[in-house]
């Protein structure tokens, strides 16, 4: 039952990673705040996307289509601010 | 034919590939389609961070938490489900499927009762710019959740057909796949709506 041991744990690291993102927004980091809770939310998405999603066993093929519209992504969000940012 | 034994895990069923990135490619344009929301949300953050301070402190961040935890349960058992239907047991999938759906409605129940919270102080879509993107990024979100729900109830109505075995699941896996950027994006939404203003 290996398998189904793995999930549970990632499910467990999960929640920890909720929690503490949670705990941590009480204290007040200032800009730190929105910089922890991005990292944390990252981890946990690359988590989700690598057991869940079991992006881990894929071939390269499906993980070029599985990253490419990250980088459409920052091209929208780096392109948008490039302009509003330095109107 | 180069395309042999990458995977370790899993049963090759004819098509699983291209079916893999088929999904794959309709999530692409589900990350642009939240990416141009995310954007707005950024952009707008920037030059008005005293107003998103003030008004997301009116979210509730428990039921924002609870949610979360809801959310990422349900992918647990869609998980499970899959690992389930990967060794042929068919009853298995039918309950994690099951309480993949439930778990679902709970996260539907949470966010009725935030929804007519809000409404009931006064805060709608129309309130300010935060609450404008808090209602059309959790709304187009709960619609992905409702669409969700829709493909994992026919996914357990094939399953109590008898549809999938141990060399047949593609469906489950492409459903698990959707259901799990649902997850994804919630991940992010539940930080930057809740958390951080």
């Amino acid at each position: 039952m290996a398998s189904y041991r793995i999930y549970i744990i990632i499910w467990g690291a999960l929640l920890v990673l909720t929690g503490v993102t949670w705990g941590v927004s009480y204290i007040n980091l200032g800009m730190g705040n929105v910089a922890v809770a991005l990292l944390i939310a990252s981890v946990k998405a690359s988590l989700v996307a690598l057991f869940f999603m079991h992006l881990r066993y894929e071939s390269k093929l499906v993980w070029a289509f599985a990253l490419f519209p990250l980088f459409f992504l920052a091209l929208i969000i780096g392109g948008t601010l490039s302009d509003t940012l330095f109107r | 034919m180069t395309e042999t034994n990458h995977s370790t895990t899993e049963h090759h069923a004819p098509g699983m590939e291209a079916a893999k990135l088929g999904i794959w490619t309709f999530l692409a344009t589900e990350v642009l389609l939240f990416g141009g929301l995310f954007t707005a949300y950024t952009v707008f953050r920037i030059r008005y961070p005293e107003l998103f301070h003030a008004e997301h402190l009116k979210l509730n961040r428990v039921l924002g938490l609870v949610n979360t935890g809801i959310l990422i349960t349900s992918s647990l058992t869609m998980a499970l489900g899959i690992a389930a239907i990967r060794q042929g047991k068919q009853k298995l999938l039918q309950r994690c499927l099951l309480l993949t759906i439930l778990l679902a409605g709970c996260f539907l129940g949470v966010k009725y009762l935030e929804y007519s919270e809000k409404f009931h102080h006064g805060l709608r879509p129309g309130t300010n710019l935060f609450f404008a993107l808090y209602f059309m990024m959790t709304g187009l979100h709960g619609l992905h959740v409702i669409g969700g729900m829709a493909v994992l109830a026919a996914m357990l109505i094939m399953a109590r057909q008898g549809r999938f075995s141990e060399d047949y699941h593609t469906p489950v896996e492409i459903s698990g796949l959707y259901w799990h950027f649902v997850d994804l994006v919630w991940i992010y939404l539940f930080p930057l709506l809740y958390l951080t203003g």
